[in-house]
Order: structure tokens, then C-alpha cells, then sequence
């Protein structure tokens, strides 16, 4: 079986990768992707159902937050029911949308902040080396000269320090990094194609 | 002639990454393992061994990056390491528990976790509840992953995939129960709080590293040397470029 899935999956690899340089493959490229996209669709269900069965485990046993497992049952199950029965285009399921869900989010968006913040200030406790003193630094000039203040740009900070250091260092260094992902998601990618790396399933 | 060539490079360095590999990989076979010391994965391996000695868990987080566009190599990166961690901790009374923000990602880490266990020849002891969706939005995943630190006796969260700027919320529960955070993400700002909320970087192509330091085999060294060398033909590329365009506006 696993002999199977393997040979399947690494098929389809070599497929769709060929759908991107060849034109006699792209028909079949498109009807995989399709394929792919209608199980995504499909393991969404799956994903679902695992949040339900780890919460309801949750609860059974009695754990640690066990209330807010059976929030998030209660929550799911009114979500899905009224989803089904009226739609989410209907008016209740908007105002459920606007009035919880994207709130809630904003509120969790606004409490990053301030943990984005918090890290800051923790950096220099966990790391007093050279590159936390430097990510700081950069990070305080890049803040400063983005501010918005009532008497414009700080001089200097804001028109020559705040540009050259975003445009040129941070720039680069970022093209560094990204072309650094690109090479490790391309051998990652490729031993997932040899059949490898078989997150599918055995190994 | 050219344009058709342009089309083609991309095509011509998948093909000569995967010789490369391939040889490499029948290279290294016999040869013993040499590696640069990154503290983050020496870390990661002693922490290993640590989480079954103590009774504690592991917390591996795989971010939510679909495996259906760009950012599914992290998250591929992140399953090769979760296999080997489950294998190693699945005997512990407290085995390792993975979450991920993206469905399909959670499927594919509960088949690795299985995986890991049936390698261990313990897959009785598998449930699948060891590899959690805990959301599908970034928020939402952080939110619900945050409290897996909390509240499972987590010795070690380690995170590695696609995370944004939600890791910090991760990271801050972690802080605040005090246990320490392993992480690398390939975005920049999942990147850069990372930096600031761990005590080890892991910078960049060291997040594809981990599989390697761990011990998951000579395709995962190799892949390491695999990039090198094409790091290294980028670099000449592009002194090579800017040498040649400076010549010509002279």
C-alpha cells in the first residue's frame, strides 16, 4: 500500500511540476490542482471534526480549560447549524460574523501588539549579544523615523537613516533570507518528489 | 531561441538540484556526518532526549501554510522533523503533540505521527488526537495552539513552518509558563519574532536544517550540501551580473 501512495504521489509531483514548463502537460496540471483543491476542501471537514474530538476528549477528562472546549463545541455546533439552516449569507449569520468573530480577532490582532512590544523589551534579558543589540537598535530607527508626529519626519532619522537602512540593509538582507527559503523549500521539495520524505505515510 | 531558454532555466535547475542530490546522497552514504554547531538544533536534539526522561511533552507547531502554494516547504520541512520526533518520543508517557493552522497540513501530521509510532513498533499507543488542527484562520490557529503550551505539561514548543507575526502569541504564552521556544519561520516578520522571542535564531535555510541535525538520514545531509553548492552559484551569479553590468557602462 505504501508502495502505492508513493508511486501516486510522486506521479502527480512530476506531473504537475512538468504542467509549468510544458504545455502538453498543463491540461493534466489543471485537472490535479482541481483535484487537490476539492480535497483540501474535503480534509477542512476532517480538520473540523478533529477540533471537536480533541475538545470533546477534553472535557471527558475533566482537563485544565475544559469550559472553554465546551465553548468552542457549543460555538461550532450553533455556527454549523444556523449555517446550514440560513445560509451565510443571511442577515444573523453576517451580524454573528461582524459582531463576534471578526471583533474577536480584532482584539487578538490588538493583544499582538502589545506582545510584539513585550518581546522588544524581553530581548535584551534573553539575548545581550551583539545581533539582539543591533535588531533593537534597527528596529527603534526604523520605528521612529516610520512615526507619524505633529511636526513631520524626526530630521536625519526619518529622511536619510529610517531609507537607507530599510532600502538597503534590511532589503538586502531580506533577498539574503528569501533566496536562502527558496533553496531549502526546493531540496525539501525534491526529496518529498524522490519519495524520501513521505509525509503521506511511512518513510 | 532565448526566450525559450528563459523558460527552461527554472526547469534545467530543478533537474541539475535533483543530480546533485542524487549524488550526493550515494556520496555521503558511508561517510560520517560533518556539521556547523547551530545552538537552536543542538538544542532541539538535547531537548529530545530530555522530554522522555522527564515525563514532559513536546509541542511541535507547523504554522498554517498550505501545501498548495509557496510556503508548503516549511511546512514539509516541519513534518520531516515532527516524524522524527514522534519516533523518538513515542514510547514517553507524554508523547509529542503537533498542531498545524492549515486542514490538509493536519492530516499529514497525524499520517506522520502514525508513521513515527509504527517506526517505534508502539502504534497501539497512537491517538489520533496527537496531531491538531487548532484553527484555520493565523489568529485563530495561534489562539488555539497557544493553549496546548499551557495546558499539557509542555516542556519544549517548538515551531517550525509558516508563521506570521501571530507567533508572538505563541511565543508569549510559552514566556509566560516559562518554557522554552524553538522556532523559525520562512516569512520575515514570523522570522523576526521569532528572533526576539527565542534564545537560539534559527535564520533562514537553517529552518530545512533541522531534519538533518536530528538525524533523519543522508538525504537530509545532503540536501544540506545541495544547497550550499547552489548558494554558492547564486553568489557567483550575482557578483558575476553586477560585474559584467558594471564593465559595460564603462
Amino acid at each position: 500500500m505504501r508502495v502505492i501512495t508513493a508511486v501516486i504521489a510522486i506521479a502527480t509531483g512530476v506531473l504537475i511540476l512538468f504542467g509549468y514548463f510544458f504545455e502538453a502537460f498543463a491540461p493534466i496540471q489543471t485537472l490535479l490542482l482541481n483535484w487537490a483543491v476539492i480535497l483540501a476542501g474535503v480534509a477542512v471537514l476532517v480538520g473540523i471534526f478533529n477540533l471537536f474530538t480533541v475538545h470533546m476528549d477534553k472535557i471527558r477528562r475533566g482537563e485544565k480549560g475544559g469550559v472553554y472546549s465546551a465553548l468552542l463545541i457549543i460555538g461550532l455546533a450553533a455556527t454549523l447549524f444556523f449555517g446550514i439552516l440560513l445560509r451565510p449569507q443571511h442577515s444573523i449569520m453576517q451580524m454573528v460574523l461582524n459582531g463576534i468573530i471578526v471583533p474577536t480577532e480584532a482584539a487578538l490582532m490588538g493583544i499582538l501588539t502589545i506582545s510584539l512590544l513585550y518581546a522588544a523589551i524581553r530581548l535584551l534579558r534573553r539575548r545581550t549579544d551583539l545581533m539582539g543589540v543591533i535588531f533593537l537598535i534597527t528596529a527603534a530607527l526604523l520605528f521612529l523615523g516610520s512615526a507619524t508626529l505633529p511636526f513631520g519626519d524626526i530630521p536625519i532619522v526619518g529622511t536619510l537613516i529610517r531609507p537607507w537602512v530599510s532600502q538597503i540593509w534590511a532589503l538586502g538582507g531580506a533577498r539574503g533570507i528569501l533566496i536562502g527559503v527558496a533553496l531549502g523549500t526546493l531540496t525539501t521539495g525534491l526529496r518529498v518528489l524522490f519519495g524520501i520524505d513521505r509525509p503521506y505515510g511511512g518513510q | 531561441m532565448i526566450a525559450q531558454f528563459a523558460q527552461l532555466t527554472p526547469l534545467l535547475i530543478i533537474v541539475f538540484a535533483a543530480l546533485l542530490l542524487l549524488v550526493i546522497t550515494l556520496w555521503k552514504r558511508n561517510s560520517p556526518a560533518r556539521l556547523r554547531d547551530i545552538p537552536a538544533l543542538t538544542r532541539l536534539y538535547r531537548v529530545l532526549g530530555l522530554s522522555i526522561e522527564d515525563g514532559s511533552r513536546l509541542h511541535i507547531s507547523l504554522g498554517h501554510g498550505s501545501l498548495l502554494d509557496a510556503r508548503g516547504g516549511s511546512a514539509l520541512a516541519g513534518l520531516a522533523t515532527l516524524r522524527i520526533v514522534a519516533e523518538k518520543t513515542s514510547v514517553s508517557d507524554m508523547p509529542a503533540v503537533a498542531s498545524s493552522g492549515d486542514a490538509v497540513l493536519g492530516l499529514l501530521s497525524q499520517d506522520t505521527v502514525q508513521a513515527g509510532y509504527q517506526a517505534a513498533s508502539v502504534e497501539e499507543f497512537y491517538s489520533h488526537t496527537a496531531g491538531r488542527v487548532t484553527g484555520l484562520t493565523p489568529i485563530g490557529f495561534a489562539a488555539g495552539a497557544m493553549h496546548i503550551s499551557r495546558n499539557e505539561k509542555v516542556s519544549t514548543t517548538i515551531m517550525l513552518g509558516h508563521f506570521g507575526a501571530e507567533a508572538a502569541l505563541i511565543a508569549d504564552a510559552s514566556d509566560r509558563d516559562s518554557i522554552p521556544m524553538i522556532g523559525a519561520s520562512d516569512n520575515l516578520s514570523g522570522q523576526a519574532v521569532l528572533f526576539a522571542n527565542t534564545q537560539d535564531e534559527l535564520i533562514g535555510e537553517e529552518l530545512f536544517a533541522a531534519g538533518a541535525y536530528l538525524g533523519a538520514g543522508t538525504a537530509h545531509l545532503a540536501s544540506l550540501t545541495v544547497q550550499d553548492v547552489l548558494r554558492w552559484l547564486v553568489i557567483a551569479a550575482l557578483v558575476g551580473g553586477a560585474a559584467i553590468k558594471f564593465l559595460g557602462t564603462i
